[in-house]
């Protein structure tokens, strides 16, 4: 199709806007970056939580949060290396107690100062329990963390002891226990910090959240659109390469992907299976990107269930990962969007951890050793595997693949079944209550580019993640010793020796690291993804 | 009739309470919403406990209902867990469907009982067979299948219309939707209308009016419609809510934010505010709209008296 007919219908759709539904008249410039405004209309889901930073947990708002924010340290979003945003420096002398100075002269986009306070005022909002922030585990390692969050009851303290201000660009934290990679972990959203505003008028912060990021809102009504324009007061090194983002909230991905063709949409990264099968196939232009995020997909066992808590089933675990035909299934079901895996990481984290084959034997598909390691290990527990899953989830294609796989292992077209659980806030609830019997399907998206976030909530006891209830307290101890070593380097190889523990015990099996994808028009170019598979905005330009 | 409306509204109340009451509990069935809330990590508990208490989610579930009954009396519709209140979420979706719902509706009674009436007029001939073959068609295929390929055809290849409806809600963007949603009801209209008019072409009125020498045109609006147009109103009264709470495909396909949408968003995330108070609202809807049917039969056929 012609590139001006598009144009045209883009305009036309725009300036007739006298028929607006809700009467929040919005006819500025959305979809008029065509003519020259520079405005990139971009795909976006409707947050679950409110637009608070440790209230933010989902990829949605966190992309908002990412752009109307910054913190004390942000990542590269090819190599994801740590540096300093906010933070002049971050030091410590004994990996406990640390002192953070910042930058001076930033401001949030209402014009007042980001100091120490704004910090340490964000933080123990979002840890304190009656606040009800879904990110107040993240501040679970500050020292007073258990009085503002006791595990029942109400909260003893309203602030962590362990923050103190020095003065207006200084302030110390004080940590329960060593964390050498811990300035690394605060480029986390739930680490924003937060303007006078949001404490003294909250229910208008919420309406139109103000950060001290590249962008700032100027409209937002929910649930439908938000629109960011370059926030003139920003002073960090992420200036906004186009006039403004306007994100626009789809109901489902055809939609999306329909208005994308039409030219009505700019940037898409949600793109369907089959719109993914058609770009791969050329006729995209080069305008689609298919690349690693800090995703990995695994299948996680009971443990705490005495039928797979027995040496026995070790070995059974061990030969279910061989029985699985990894490469086959991601080119087939997936369409190379997932990459086999071979540690218990994510590629995207090169330095920070990733190490490429640790797995070894255990994510080689091997289907007669893998037949031998089940019946030496008095094959399946209750004769029948049972993978669950939640239904409203795209996940049986794969599941029923994998269990293919593994009836074909072991020659028995009834060894493995898919288990759909209608929602995943049942399939959630099941998991958390530990009423797995087999078992079932976890996915683990990074929080932060390190190792410590792949194996410390996932593997170790009690961890918040540690679905599997998998409990070895060599990996406790090897993950303590990582993280009390005097330099990153260090700890990351010290976490790969726990991580190894995991070939063994295999409390879950990796399947495949998941890729980002996006798709964009010919009327924006440089879009690229960050380790967490959101487009980096700032760099986004129009043409 | 002022006691029959009367009557009739009365009967709304036990109605409402139990249909309010089957979503409030169906709702609940899901199971806990919370821990979906934390996504791949489980729950703070002490913030989990937060939450719940927030929700009324500790209360044994008639209470949670009297109490949610008791908020609504006071037009508080409760809040998402995104924190946006019902109330503001009705605001945005229903005028957003009643837009889409006018122009299915008009293009469905329009065309639904045009087509009707031109084949029952010429039973038999090409006209005739025509519809019955088109209506055929449309009956047969199901809506998301129209859907699609409506939308990559007139809006992606040939840019005659806007692919999707989104924010802007334009009268030009909502009428391929439009045609989508109202197809297979109008091929209904098109079907009852062409049956009732067939059976009253016959009838002894419409041949006195003939032979009263009235002009043909006055025999048809008047006489031979108006008497063929009762089962059609009935259809049409039932139809008018299924298109305000069943449009779900149609908007998700057009990326419409109307009340299909919300309503499946709030099962998804198991926001029971959200679900029974769009449900709430609908009901209402539903039980206005068949009184509406039952006095329009009054209009229509003089015969029929309420007391």
């Amino acid at each position: 199709m012609p590139s001006a007919t598009r144009v045209r219908w883009a305009v036309i759709a725009v300036t007739s806007a006298a028929l607006v539904a809700t009467g929040c008249s919005s006819s500025s410039s959305s979809g008029s970056g065509s003519s020259g405004g520079g405005t990139v209309r971009a795909w976006w889901g409707d947050p679950q939580n409110p637009l608070e930073p440790a209230n933010t947990n989902e990829v949605n708002g966190g992309a908002v949060m990412n752009m109307i924010f910054a913190g004390l340290i942000q990542y590269d979003p090819k190599t994801s290396a740590a540096s300093n945003a906010n933070a002049d420096s971050i030091t410590s002398s004994d990996q406990q107690n640390w002192t953070v100075t910042l930058k001076p002269g930033w401001k949030f986009s209402d014009g007042t100062p980001v100091t120490a306070s704004s910090y340490v005022n964000a933080w123990n909002y979002g840890a304190l329990s009656t606040n009800k922030q879904v990110n107040a585990s993240f501040f679970q390692y500050i020292q007073g963390y258990n009085d503002v969050a006791p595990a029942s009851g109400s909260p003893t303290a309203q602030t962590m002891s362990g923050l103190k201000v020095v003065n207006d660009n200084t302030f110390t934290v004080a940590l329960t226990q060593k964390f050498t990679t811990w300035p690394q972990t605060l480029g986390y959203n739930a680490y924003y910090p937060l303007p006078a505003s949001f404490f003294s008028n909250h229910a208008a912060y919420l309406n139109k959240p103000v950060g001290d990021g590249p962008y700032m809102i100027q409209s937002y009504t929910r649930s439908q659109q938000m629109q960011l324009v370059p926030n003139p007061d920003y002073s960090g090194s992420n200036k906004p390469k186009n006039g403004g983002i306007n994100l626009v909230v789809y109901t489902d991905p055809n939609a999306a992907y329909s208005d994308l063709q039409s030219g009505a949409l700019d940037v898409d990264n949600t793109l369907s299976n089959t719109a993914i099968k058609t770009l791969a196939g050329g006729p995209s232009g080069g305008r689609f990107l298919n690349t690693p995020a800090g995703i990995i997909q695994t299948i996680s066992f009971p443990l705490y269930q005495p039928q797979w808590s027995t040496a026995n089933a070790k070995l059974v675990r061990q030969g279910i990962s061989m029985a699985i035909d990894r490469d086959t299934i991601v080119k087939n079901i997936f369409t190379n969007t997932r990459t086999s895996a071979t540690d218990w990481t994510s590629p995207v984290l090169g330095a920070n951890g990733f190490k490429a084959g640790l797995c070894g034997d255990l994510c080689t598909y091997n289907p007669t050793m893998a037949k031998q390691l089940i019946q030496q290990g008095g094959g399946i527990p209750g004769g029948q595997l049972t993978i669950s899953y939640n239904a409203d989830g795209p996940h049986k294609d794969w599941v029923d693949a994998t269990c293919n796989s593994i009836n074909t292992v072991l020659g028995n077209n009834n060894a493995c079944v898919g288990n759909p659980i209608g929602t995943f806030a049942d399939f959630r609830n099941q998991i958390t209550s530990q009423k797995m019997t087999g078992p079932f399907r976890t996915g683990w998206q990074m929080d932060y580019p390190l190792i410590q976030d792949f194996m410390q909530p996932v593997y170790t006891t009690g961890g918040s993640s540690n679905d599997s209830h998998y409990n070895n307290p060599q990996f406790d101890s090897q993950v303590n010793t990582a993280n009390a070593a005097p330099d990153a380097a260090t700890s990351v190889t010290d976490f790969q020796t726990a991580e190894k523990m995991l070939v063994t015990d295999v409390p879950a099996i990796p399947l495949w690291y998941q890729n980002g994808t996006v798709a964009w028009s010919s009327h924006v170019s440089n879009v690229m993804l960050d380790p967490f598979s959101v487009p980096v905005y700032t760099e986004i330009t129009v043409s | 009739m002022g006691r029959y409306v009367l009557r009739r509204l009365l009967q709304m109340i036990p109605v409402f309470i139990g249909t309010t009451f089957l979503i409030f509990v169906m709702v609940h069935a899901l199971g806990d919403p919370v821990n979906a809330l934390f996504g791949d990590r489980a729950p703070d508990p002490a913030v989990a406990a937060q939450i719940r208490a927030q929700y009324n989610l500790n209360d044994p579930l008639w209470l949670q209902y009297v109490k949610y009954m008791g908020k609504l009396f006071q037009w508080d519709f409760g809040t998402t867990f995104s924190g946006q209140t019902v109330t503001s979420q009705l605001a945005a979706a229903y005028p957003v469907t009643l837009k889409l719902t006018a122009v299915a509706f008009t293009i469905e009674v329009v065309f639904g009982i045009g087509l009707g009436l031109l084949s029952g007029l010429r039973r038999g001939r090409i006209a005739d067979n025509s519809v019955l073959i088109l209506t055929l068609v449309v009956i047969s295929i199901p809506t998301f299948v129209t859907g699609y390929v409506l939308q990559y055809l007139v809006g992606v290849k040939w840019g005659i219309l806007p692919a999707t409806v989104g924010f802007d809600v334009t009268f030009q963007s909502l009428l391929l939707p439009g045609i989508v949603l109202a197809s297979v009801s109008l091929a209904y209209v098109a079907r009852l209308t062409r049956t009732t008019v067939a059976e009253n072409t016959k009838a002894d009125y419409v041949r006195t009016a003939v032979a009263k020498g009235l002009p043909r045109h006055r025999v048809v609006i008047n006489h031979l419609l108006r008497n063929s147009l009762i089962p059609v109103v009935t259809f049409l009264g039932t139809d008018l809510g299924a298109l305000m709470g069943g449009a779900l495909v149609t908007e998700r396909i057009f990326n419409i934010h109307g009340v299909g949408y919300t309503l499946y968003q709030g099962i998804v995330r198991q926001s029971t505010n959200t679900v029974v108070g769009f449900v709430t609202i609908l009901v209402i809807i539903f039980l206005l709209a068949n009184l509406l049917v039952d006095l329009l039969y009054a209009v229509l056929d003089p015969r029929i008296r309420y007391a």
